[in-house]
């Protein structure tokens, strides 16, 4: 039996393989730099996937020559609107998938949709670009819709830096002689809930001390009679380094236990002293929560220090009438936020959670390229 | 070394086995790095040995001159055995080497930052070592004293227990960095304490108009204690206005919290920090 398992397990992949080999996935094939499985741009839909498998393989000239308004800027600009020009997210992200919406078509131009989704370093990002696509000469072309991306004016900012260094107990120091404190942290507020199979533990640390903090949170879930349920930690969904009377939010996501079956949870709040830096200090303005049908948290950071951002991490804590936490979402900025310019972000919150939500907190936390390069 | 120590070891246990008398002239303590000597008797040749924690010495002797055990010999304290092994006889004695002078103090103190105004927060340790690192067992007197530049400085003696001293000491009420102290004579140690001002009290701000933009500035931050709030403290500026919020995070710079938000008639404006809240205004253009 336990052969002719095996036997069979072999011939099936053997004929997946072969089968995969001469009748390979398109859009793979496409996205690997082979041939394009639409070539064709007879439709506005497969003119549009022509150019965005392009840009998938980092085809940037084919891209840009197969343009409707490719006069309308150059090759250089459509590859930075892509890619950047300061070091950001999109600088090394590479297209993962796509997706196409038609949102209007008449037999000579079109409006098309296109649903980008990102690979970067933290995780998928969305891009949505909307295409307007004319046919000409019996083709169909699509025109791109080009952000310029701000750049700022060569110029000295003078900055009143802030900065904390720290001497840690050396090798030479008498036994007694004490190490600095590690800072003072508090959680001063957790709440778990329930969704789909998964609990969820929400909460806020203080760094209620005068000194810079690096924090982190592990959650355990213990069963009714002691037993540990699972056990996790905060990864992303915090801010991890808090300045003196700084409150971030945290999540913690636990997947296939029900809060049924939970009878306590341990947190583990752990902190350390680091060297930190007051600056950069970012304006969140303009926020505001978005309804259905996809409710999220909209607003533009607004870099109020000298210094380039190439990450900025958005957190959102979200709170019913009654001040309880609701949930906690966060979002990656993916172009980097420049001094005194504007940039827009969008926190998305479940459907059935946004009805519950009457305000919200947001912090933001900012990544530079010295630090991740 | 420590092949000397079990052979010598050996050597001892043997002959006393073989049986022995009492060595005489062995003082019954000795203080450590002190030099002393023992008279012998007899004639002939003999091998002395003393035996004790890390240490083992032998010597060949001449019955009858007397053994010099030299300065330094034996510094580590503890329970020593001695034997003289001749040709006829053995003799054995026990002494102890007992710790010298206080020459270090080892110096504990918890925490190294704490904020003003606790009582009994700041503990100090101190164990009384010689100059050979035995700790000393005879009870001293250990004199601590904290005290913040400008601000009263406590003190208290404490005798020591087994060679441990530990005190107590409140929070002054001055933020600073305090000088924590232990003395013992000529000897002592000192540790810095941070003491950092509490959470802040009164939290105020001021709003003026500046361009299309609302210049935020709150008072200088201070405790309730009168000390000033450290620079880098976070304070969270808000502004509500139809509907959509603009917020900022900013940390202290020479006292203040200062910054600039949309100029938005009738927009509700607040600060806080930590989990103190500030007074809020209500904007109304600048009038």
């Amino acid at each position: 039996m336990g052969r002719l398992l095996a036997f069979l397990i072999f011939a099936t992949t053997a004929v997946l393989i072969v089968f995969g080999t001469l009748f390979p996935a398109p859009s793979a094939v496409a996205l690997a730099g082979g041939a394009t499985f639409l070539h064709s741009d007879s439709t506005p839909e497969e003119a549009v996937a022509s150019l965005v498998q392009e840009i998938g393989r980092r085809d940037w000239k084919g891209a840009y020559d197969s343009l409707a308004n490719k006069s309308e800027f150059t090759e250089a600009d459509f590859t930075r609107d892509l890619t950047g020009i300061y070091p950001s997210l999109r600088t090394y992200q590479t297209l993962e998938g796509f997706d196409v919406k038609p949102l209007h078509s008449t037999d000579n131009d079109a409006d098309i949709r296109v649903i980008f989704r990102w690979s970067t370093v933290v995780g998928t990002s969305r891009d949505v670009r909307d295409l307007h696509v004319t046919r000409s000469a019996g083709h169909w072309q699509a025109a791109w819709p080009l952000v310029r991306e701000a750049r700022v004016p060569p110029q000295v900012i003078p900055v009143n830096y802030l900065r904390w260094d720290v001497i840690y107990r050396g090798g030479g120091d008498d036994w007694g002689a004490q190490d600095v404190e590690a800072p003072h942290i508090r959680i001063v507020d957790m709440h778990p809930i329930d969704r789909g199979g998964r609990v969820f533990v929400l909460g806020e640390i203080l760094n209620e001390d005068v000194v810079p903090a690096y924090v982190s949170v592990k959650a355990t879930l213990l069963a009714k009679n002691g037993s540990t349920l699972a056990s996790e930690d905060a990864f992303d969904k915090i801010s991890h380094v808090l300045l003196p009377k700084q409150v971030t939010p945290f999540r913690i996501d636990f997947q296939n236990v029900h809060l049924s079956d939970v009878d306590s949870i341990r947190m583990d709040p752990v902190s350390s002293l680091v060297p930190a830096s007051a600056d950069p200090v970012i304006e969140v303005e303009n926020q505001k929560l978005n309804g259905l049908p996809e409710p999220s948290l909209t607003g533009q950071l607004l870099n109020q220090s000298g210094q380039i951002v190439n990450v900025t991490h958005v957190l959102g804590t979200f709170y019913d009438g009654s001040g309880n936490l609701v949930w906690v979402s966060d979002e990656y900025a993916n172009r980097a936020l420049l001094p005194e310019t504007p940039l827009p972000f969008a926190i998305s919150l479940p459907a059935d959670l946004s009805s519950k939500v009457s305000s919200y907190r947001v912090i933001t936390g900012a990544y530079d390229s010295s630090r991740f390069e | 070394m420590i092949l000397r120590l079990i052979f010598a070891s050996l050597l001892i246990g043997v002959s006393a086995a073989a049986g022995q008398s009492a060595l005489p002239g062995v003082p019954a303590t000795v203080t450590a790095g002190t030099a002393f000597s023992i008279a012998t008797s007899g004639s002939g040749k003999a091998v002395f040995y003393i035996v004790g924690p890390g240490e083992a010495i032998r010597r060949d002797v001449q019955l009858g001159d007397p053994i010099s055990i030299q300065a330094g010999d034996l510094h580590n304290a503890g329970h020593y055995t001695a034997a003289l092994i001749g040709d006829s006889s053995t003799q054995t004695a026990d002494f102890d080497v007992t710790a010298s002078e206080p020459a270090t103090i080892s110096f504990l103190a918890k925490p190294s930052r704490l904020p003003v105004g606790l009582s009994a927060s700041i503990s100090g340790v101190t164990y009384i070592f010689d100059a050979f690192d035995n700790l000393v067992l005879q009870p001293q007197t250990v004199a601590f004293e904290l005290s913040v530049n400008g601000g009263a400085s406590q003190t208290q003696s404490v005798s020591t227990k087994n060679g441990v001293a530990w005190v107590k000491l409140n929070s002054a009420a001055k933020a600073g960095p305090a000088q924590f102290q232990a003395r013992l004579g000529p000897v002592s140690e000192k540790r810095v304490v941070q003491q950092v001002s509490g959470d802040p009290c009164n939290l105020r701000m001021t709003a003026r108009k500046s361009g299309n933009r609302i210049e935020l500035e709150t008072q200088p931050l201070l405790d309730c204690q009168g000390n000033a709030v450290p620079d880098g403290t976070i304070v969270t500026f808000k502004e509500a206005y139809n509907g959509t919020e603009t917020t900022v995070d900013v940390p202290i710079k020479r006292g203040v919290a200062k910054t600039d938000m949309p100029d938005q008639d009738g927009a509700l404006i607040s600060v806080a920090t930590g989990v103190v809240m500030g007074n809020e205004i209500q904007w109304r253009g600048g009038r």
